[in-house]
């Protein structure tokens, strides 16, 4: 997808990184990320459903060594926690550091994309089904429980605020693909 | 004349009863044996201050002159020097070390008892003759050792391999052994059928099965492999009606053996099933309801003990709890912890106030803090506590009566759970902690400074789990020098927002974008607080709570664990997950403890090198078994070349199982560790580069050991076939997956057995 080209110039070439060369290194066989979610790096892109949960193709089976018991309680953990506590990461391209923000507190899309707006001095504009956030200098996504960039807005609040697991606020221009997802 | 002698190698004592050769035949045995001591003439009945002494039984067949029993002293604080006793005139005297108190119980009836105390361990002179004829073979075919003599030391054998070694001396010992063995345990469940285990121990009233290959837990054996009880318990309910007891690992379970456990058995009091599948609540349901069963001849079952631990279960419902019946009282062990599904709080409750001798209770994440606080007020005699999620919302009346229900109870020694720990109540635990010998939090997310506040309240600890977070990465500020004060920013930054755990910073310089993360160095400093506060911790184990993030490039450092080998010099057991490691730390952290038993530890990352050198992680683990002599688990990960199996080789003397994933360079390594480990008993490899020779190299090891598991490897069917035709006594099993080509031999298993090939193969298994 281009949009993850994108990302990746932006991230990977001009990225300095603590690490000695050639450990920088996501071998195929390890990588259990659907496309889509690669879009940050430190997404977690597996949590989905645990009472199901086969590794991917990719995956290494049976590693590293952790009874299923065990990995599937840790796996639930992240997934309550996250959706328990409804605190979840906010980033902004370009911001110094990332915020949090309790999804609990806001009824409504309005009032949390005002908060998000009054947090990071920015203008997310309006959100309309067909064309997105297009038009806005930022668009807010955010990643679902399947581990899917989602834009904010298209479905009903409740439905997004036990679904959302961390916010980004792209910059419009790189948002322009969500649109027609 | 009876004498006592200590041995050549320092490290034990023997006992003459009269003349004769002594052989050892037997080598590692243990028995704990007394409870009184003796000084100067005469008993008394006391027993060292928790000091046990594992006492090294040994028995050893003579010649005519002399029956000799020999009694070890095996503990850490033994010195040279240390006095023994001497017998004269029929007597038996017992060792006393300083600090230590050993005795033997007046095992010799009808004897005399007299004793002496000789300071010099030297060897009396009438012993030495006889060990230069230690190494002769003479059997006799009758022990001069009076039976009641050789029943009541066996009486005092728990250990099996002690027993084992004893059935080796004569065939009447064997007979001896084997009428009076009350506990067997089965290591492989298919080493040996229920009918030859039923047809050589008469009289057994515990059994121990472990059954599926260890990798079965991490997914790498498919389902219905076998390992199933049923075709043991139908021998059982024949062979053993008094069964009482019954540990499970690893084996498949059903409803049906479950019901058929809990109404074939008249006697039967314990059930623990550990990593155990196949079964469900329904199962459970029948073990309640007839846990206490009024029988015309045997009077009344009651059960004692169940203990549910991480199996894969069908969690239908809770109601089995409700089965319990009211008038049963006798529960001493319930652990549920591993189910999801609510249970009955009333029925719970009027359990737990109706069984006064309950002392391990472990409840599951269900069960919310108010009702920990009401069963804990009904049981204040609780040794081990798992609590439920251990989260909620506490009026503080509750709260204070929380904290008073903990205070009560005095004898806690194990706590678990803590499943969703809200670090606000966690000082409910402080008071209570002080006797607490085994904390377990690996499945509570804590933050460092919470888990040093309650670690500063352990100071007994032995055992300690936790659980870790890796998503970290430490600022290496040298590595971007003209950066330093930035990244100092960054992390008092980190530290002035408290409900971050970890702040990622980003600074745009020119065209360049530097991504810092900054550590917060939650794990380190929990450790080091650890390190600080539980002198006396022998074990640690770590899991990582982010396993599958492959986005953590860099691990965390290794720092906390250092921090721990230099405060715990007497961690002898660690399993530790980490994302990186340096051979330096290593060296380090072993350097500090060196009397490590067991040392399991797993670079996440396949294949990662030495973070600090690039190199691979060889030295480190040729410092481990260098270093630690005593070492007898050793689990290896990381950047490994056939180096790392020839210091195993060499060095690994004591080494029993051994676990190696993605490691090697060529069959070498795994020649090295079969021709070398001369103890080695278990030997696991997944994704190495070993192939037929390594795995034939080892032909004559095999029957030594218990079991061999090499899953994606280079072994060849043809190999396979090979092993198996040349060694018929083992039985080589071979696993294939679906899209490999057919020489390949995917998953191989070798097993030793007196069973031959399994009669329940499925038909993905082949047995060659």
């Amino acid at each position: 997808m281009e949009m993850k080209r994108q990302n990746d110039l932006n991230l990977k070439a001009t990225e300095l990184r603590l690490g000695l060369p050639g450990s920088d290194e996501q071998p195929e066989k390890r990588n259990n990320k659907r496309a889509s979610s690669d879009m940050d790096n430190s997404s977690d892109g597996e949590k989905g459903d645990q009472e199901c949960a086969p590794p991917t193709k990719t995956q290494v089976v049976g590693w590293p060594p952790i009874r299923s018991y065990r990995r599937n309680v840790i796996q639930a953990k992240k997934t309550e926690v996250d959706a328990a506590g409804m605190y979840v990461k906010v980033s902004m391209d370009g911001a110094p550091y990332l915020r949090k923000v309790d999804l609990k507190f806001y009824k409504s899309y309005p009032e949390l994309l005002t908060a998000l707006q009054n947090m990071f001095k920015c203008t997310i504009g309006v959100y309309s089904e067909r064309e997105g956030y297009n038009g806005s200098e930022f668009a807010p996504t955010y990643e679902d429980k399947d581990g899917d960039w989602m834009l904010v807005g298209d479905v009903p609040w409740e439905m997004f605020s036990t679904s959302c697991k961390r916010l980004r606020i792209m910059k419009g221009s790189e948002a322009k693909g969500l649109g027609c997802l | 004349m009876l004498e006592m002698y200590r041995n050549m190698e320092g490290d034990g004592v023997g006992l003459w009863f009269s003349s004769s050769l002594c052989i050892d035949v037997c080598a590692c045995a243990h028995a704990r044996v007394g409870t009184q001591m003796a000084t100067g003439k005469g008993y008394d009945g006391a027993y060292g201050n928790g000091h046990t002494t594992t006492v090294h039984a040994f028995f050893s067949l003579i010649q005519r002159k002399y029956t000799c029993l020999c009694l070890y002293k095996h503990s850490p604080s033994v010195e040279v020097g240390s006095s023994v006793g001497h017998f004269h005139g029929g007597s038996i005297v017992s060792v006393v070390n300083e600090g230590i108190v050993a005795s033997f119980l007046p095992v010799l009836k009808g004897l005399s008892f007299e004793s002496a105390m000789v300071q010099d361990p030297k060897r009396c002179n009438s012993c030495k003759d006889s060990a230069s004829s230690r190494d002769s073979p003479g059997w006799t075919r009758s022990s001069p050792f009076p039976d009641e003599v050789l029943d009541r030391v066996l009486s005092l054998m728990e250990s099996h391999k002690d027993r084992s070694s004893v059935s080796l001396v004569c065939k009447d010992w064997y007979n001896a052994e084997r009428w009076s063995r009350s506990h067997v345990f089965i290591g492989n469940c298919y080493s040996v059928s229920p009918e030859i285990v039923a047809r050589r121990f008469p009289n057994i009233r515990s059994v121990t099965l472990k059954g599926k290959p260890r990798f079965s837990d991490f997914n790498l054996v498919p389902q219905n492999w076998g390992a199933d009880i049923c075709a043991w318990l139908a021998v059982f309910a024949a062979a053993y009606p008094f069964l009482e007891e019954l540990r499970l690992k690893r084996m498949a379970v059903s409803d049906e053996s479950l019901e058929f456990i809990a109404t074939s058995f008249p006697c039967f009091k314990s059930l623990s099933l550990l990593s155990c599948d196949g079964f469900s609540t329904d199962g459970l349901k029948s073990i309640a309801s007839h846990c206490k069963v009024k029988l015309l001849r045997y009077g009344v079952r009651n059960l004692t003990e169940l203990d549910l631990q991480e199996n894969v279960m069908d969690d239908l419902g809770g109601g089995w709890l409700s089965c319990f019946p009211e008038n049963f009282v006798t529960l001493e062990v319930l652990n549920f912890a591993s189910l999801n599904t609510d249970v009955s709080f009333e029925a719970l409750e009027a359990l737990v106030t109706r069984c006064k001798s309950l002392r391990v209770l472990k409840v599951n994440k269900n069960i919310t803090l108010e009702q920990l606080q009401r069963l804990l007020v009904r049981a204040p005699q609780l040794v081990e506590l798992g609590t439920g999620s251990f989260q909620q919302d506490l009026k503080p009346r509750v709260y204070a009566e929380l904290e008073n229900a903990f205070n009560n109870c005095k004898n806690l020694h194990t706590l678990s759970g803590l499943w969703e720990a809200n670090f606000l109540y966690l000082p409910v635990l402080y008071v209570a902690s002080a006797s607490l010998t085994f904390l377990n939090l690996s499945y509570a997310c804590l933050r460092s400074s919470e888990l040093a506040k309650l670690v500063a309240h352990c100071p007994s600890l032995r055992r300690l789990w936790l659980l870790r977070d890796l998503g970290f990465v430490m600022a290496a500020a040298s590595l971007c020098g003209f950066m330093s004060e930035t990244i100092e920013d960054a992390r008092l930054q980190s530290w002035d927002m408290p409900q971050e755990e970890d702040s990622i910073i980003k600074f745009r310089g020119s065209n360049l974008y530097f991504l810092v993360q900054v550590l917060d160095t939650v794990e380190d400093k929990g450790l080091e607080a650890v390190g600080s506060s539980c002198p006396l911790l022998e074990e640690l184990r770590v899991f990582p709570a982010d396993p599958f993030d492959q986005d953590i490039v860099h691990g965390v450092t290794e720092s906390g664990f250092v921090a721990v080998s230099r405060g715990c010099r007497r961690l002898h057991y660690v399993l530790y997950f980490c994302r990186q490691m340096s051979n330096a730390a290593v060296a380090t952290i072993v350097q500090n403890c060196p009397d490590f038993t067991h040392f399991r530890l797993c670079i996440m990352n396949p294949g990662q090198p030495d973070y600090l050198t690039n190199e691979p992680m060889d030295e480190a683990f040729g410092a481990v078994v260098k270093t630690c002599t005593k070492l007898q688990r050793l689990a290896v990960s990381g950047l490994l070349t056939d180096l790392t199996f020839e210091y195993i080789g060499k060095y690994a003397k004591n080494l029993e199982t051994l676990s190696v994933a993605f490691a090697g360079s060529s069959d070498l390594g795994m020649q090295c560790v079969l021709g070398g480990c001369t103890k080695l008993r278990k030997l696991e490899i997944r994704d190495c580069p070993f192939g037929n020779a390594a795995l034939l190299s080892g032909l004559e090891k095999y029957e030594s050991m218990r079991s061999l598991w090499m899953s994606a490897c280079n072994v060849t069917m043809n190999g396979c076939r090979l092993l198996a035709k040349e060694m018929p006594r083992l039985n080589v099993e071979v696993m294939k997956d679906d899209e490999s080509d057919d020489s390949q031999a995917d998953k191989v298993y070798v097993y030793r057995s007196v069973a031959g090939p399994r009669q329940d193969a499925p038909p993905f298994v082949l047995t060659l």
